[in-house]
């Protein structure tokens, strides 16, 4: 099985993240990491591999540093990268970016077609959720989405998905694009070996001429939606902190009422 | 770029369950008022009650348009195609979504079909003077909002629960439904849902749409039953960290967070709750945050407007007996 596993590389969600003046995520504090979330999309490529044989392409697309998260892919056990880096790219929207990744898809598929396209259930700095869908629609692919389980055989892969009021079980025949929840694995982590290993694997780096992607279907200026404005929130003002002396509860119960909360 | 006028039709997609209409619908219903003219979208083997009608319109809705499939048989694909078919039919350039999982697959989806512009999980929308549409998003974990303007002549937007309050019109006429054929588009995707078990609808109001929310996390040390005391007491919903849930204490549905459920109460409250970072991003938008931690260092206090540095299990049941001293007081039994 070829599985390509699409990884994000954004700022460390414990890192104090910012937007630029232009309203885009500020990717140049050097802080950024593999999208932990992608790391249990990894962690499933890895596993039907390990069960059904194959073997494992990271893809990323994004600047410079974002060779960082193919390389943590890598040292996680992954076995070759791909990285779609491409000045026209920054301030790409969620529709430029499904399509980038379609296209250096499609073009992975030319040495051997894609059997199963993985990804993280969301990006941690944008949260959208929604890419996984867009490359199923670029690619007219059928999707299993958000799995908290997920299993490949007869040709299908095959996801338990747990919705806010209901759980589904969804059957989309290969080849497919799934994503995985962070209920779906416990994701490894890089032994020294695998660090050492990793050194070794190749990172191929395409621009979008490579792609045949035109440049101005994306970037900034082919984003459908446009940041007018990014603002940090104010902190909470009249802020009660208060030490239990006993009576703690009983208050509380009056800042309610007199708050009308109750 | 050709904005909309504000003549035109805006499209909400109406969540129920059974014949029951979500509020985050009606929310939606009112939000759309502002933008154009609302017309609903009902997605369901049956044609919508007359109650169903009457509601729909009170709250703003002219026409409701019936696309005779049931969704719960139905992928987020499928659902887009489907919605596609009323997009043509009305010539609507935007489309309200509620802003769950499900829906924000589906809206990407119907986004990508039509080339419109998308934003989820928005916590606001209007029209501005220019008749380009404005959405409001909370970013990193709440901890910035975002003013964005779609760019492109249609737009999908999925709006979170309770970011306006439903209001109702005057005097509003009852809509006429307008049936359309969908079934042919429905049936054409290749991905099957083999399975589909909804979950029993709990006595307590569902967690995205509740005014009150009250949490548990690992401070509960696996007793939620203090938890659940103040949630009736407040009428509120309940919650918990994803510590909570991955120890099994409570099911996973009710985890808070950037991996669970994003909710915007006017009141949250969290117990024994460190505030991690991807538990802030599901909440920190609510109205006013309480807080009851043992820890006076814990980071849930710099978010919260009111803290108690104690112990839950001495705290809440001291507030939920108070609470219904007081409600009772005031004859509210
Ligand atoms: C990719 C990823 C996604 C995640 N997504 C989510 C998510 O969506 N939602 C989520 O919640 N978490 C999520 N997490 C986990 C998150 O990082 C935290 O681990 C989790 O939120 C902590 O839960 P907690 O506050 O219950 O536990 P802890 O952090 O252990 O905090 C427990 C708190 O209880 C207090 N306490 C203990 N005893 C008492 C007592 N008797 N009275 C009062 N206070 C007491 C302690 O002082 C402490 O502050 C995610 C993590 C990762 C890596
Ligand atoms: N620039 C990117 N490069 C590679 N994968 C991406 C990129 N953006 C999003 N993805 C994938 O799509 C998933 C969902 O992202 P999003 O829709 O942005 O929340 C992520 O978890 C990644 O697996």
């Amino acid at each position: 099985m070829k599985i390509v596993v699409c990884v994000k590389h954004v700022p460390d969600v414990q890192a104090d993240r910012r937007f630029t003046d232009e309203g885009l995520v500020d990717r140049t504090q050097g802080d950024g990491t593999l999208n932990e979330l992608d790391e249990n999309a990894v962690e499933a490529a890895l596993a039907l591999v390990e069960a059904h044989g194959g073997e494992v392409v990271a893809l990323t697309m994004g600047p410079a540093d974002a060779e960082d998260a193919v390389r943590r892919a890598l040292q996680m056990g992954a076995d070759q990268a791909v990285h779609v880096q491409d000045d026209a790219l920054a301030g790409s929207d969620v529709f430029a970016t499904a399509g980038v990744l379609a296209a250096a898809l499609r073009r992975i598929g030319e040495d051997g077609p894609v059997d199963l396209v993985v990804t993280g259930m969301a990006a941690l700095d944008g949260l959208m959720s929604v890419v996984p869908s867009l490359i199923a629609a670029e690619l007219g692919l059928p999707q299993a989405t958000l799995a908290a389980e997920l299993a490949v055989e007869d040709g299908a892969v095959r996801v338990r998905r747990d919705l806010d009021d209901a759980t589904e079980v969804v059957r989309a025949p290969l080849p497919a694009v799934v994503s995985v929840t962070d209920q779906s694995n416990q994701p490894r982590y890089p032994n020294f070996k695998g660090i050492m290993a990793a050194r070794k694997k190749p990172v191929t780096a395409w621009s979008l001429a490579d792609l045949g992607v035109d440049p101005a279907t994306v970037g900034a200026a082919g984003a459908r939606t446009r940041v007018l404005e990014a603002t940090p929130r104010p902190p909470r003002e009249n802020r009660v902190l208060v030490n239990d002396d006993g009576d703690a509860g009983t208050r509380l119960a009056a800042y309610l009422v007199q708050n009308r909360l109750v | 770029m050709t904005p909309s006028g504000s003549e035109g039709v805006v499209l909400v997609v109406v969540d129920h369950q059974g014949a029951t209409v979500r509020t985050p619908a009606l929310e939606l219903l009112t939000a759309a008022r502002s933008l154009g003219r609302p017309e609903a979208v009902w997605l369901g083997a049956e044609a919508p009650s007359a109650a169903v009608l009457e509601q729909l319109g009170a709250h703003g809705a002219a026409v409701v348009h019936h696309l005779g499939v049931d969704p719960s048989g139905m992928l987020p694909a499928s659902v887009a195609a489907v919605l596609g078919v009323a997009v043509e039919a009305t010539g609507a350039r935007t489309v309200l979504l509620v802003s769950t999982f499900e829906n924000k697959e589906a809206s990407a989806h119907l986004a990508f079909a039509l080339q419109a512009g998308l934003v989820v999980d928005a916590a606001g929308v209007e029209r501005a003077d220019d008749g380009a549409l404005v959405t409001v998003q909370q970013a990193f974990a709440g901890t910035w909002t975002l003013r964005s303007a779609v760019t492109t002549d249609r737009a999908v937007v999925a709006l979170k629960a309770n970011a306006v309050p439903a209001e109702v019109v005057d005097g509003a006429a009852v809509p006429s439904v307008v049936p359309h054929d969908v079934a042919v588009v429905a049936a054409t995707r290749d991905a099957e849902l083999l399975q589909r078990t909804e979950r029993p609808v709990s006595e307590r109001p569902s967690l995205t749409e509740a005014q009150v929310v009250v949490v548990g996390g690992r401070g509960t040390n696996g007793d939620f039953s203090q938890v659940e005391e103040l949630a009736d007491a407040l009428g509120g919903a309940v919650g918990a960290t994803r510590v909570a849930t991955d120890e099994g204490w409570i099911g996973h549905e009710a985890q808070i967070g950037q991996t669970g459920v994003t909710i915007s109460p006017r009141l949250y409250v969290g117990a024994g709750v460190s505030g991690a970072v991807h538990h802030r991003g599901g909440m920190q938008s609510s109205g006013t945050i309480v807080a009851i931690n043992n820890d006076p260092e814990a980071p849930i206090f710099e978010i919260a407007d009111y803290g108690i540095v104690g112990d839950l299990t001495t705290v809440l049941p001291q507030v939920a007996a108070e609470v219904r001293r007081l409600r009772a007081e005031a004859g509210e039994g």
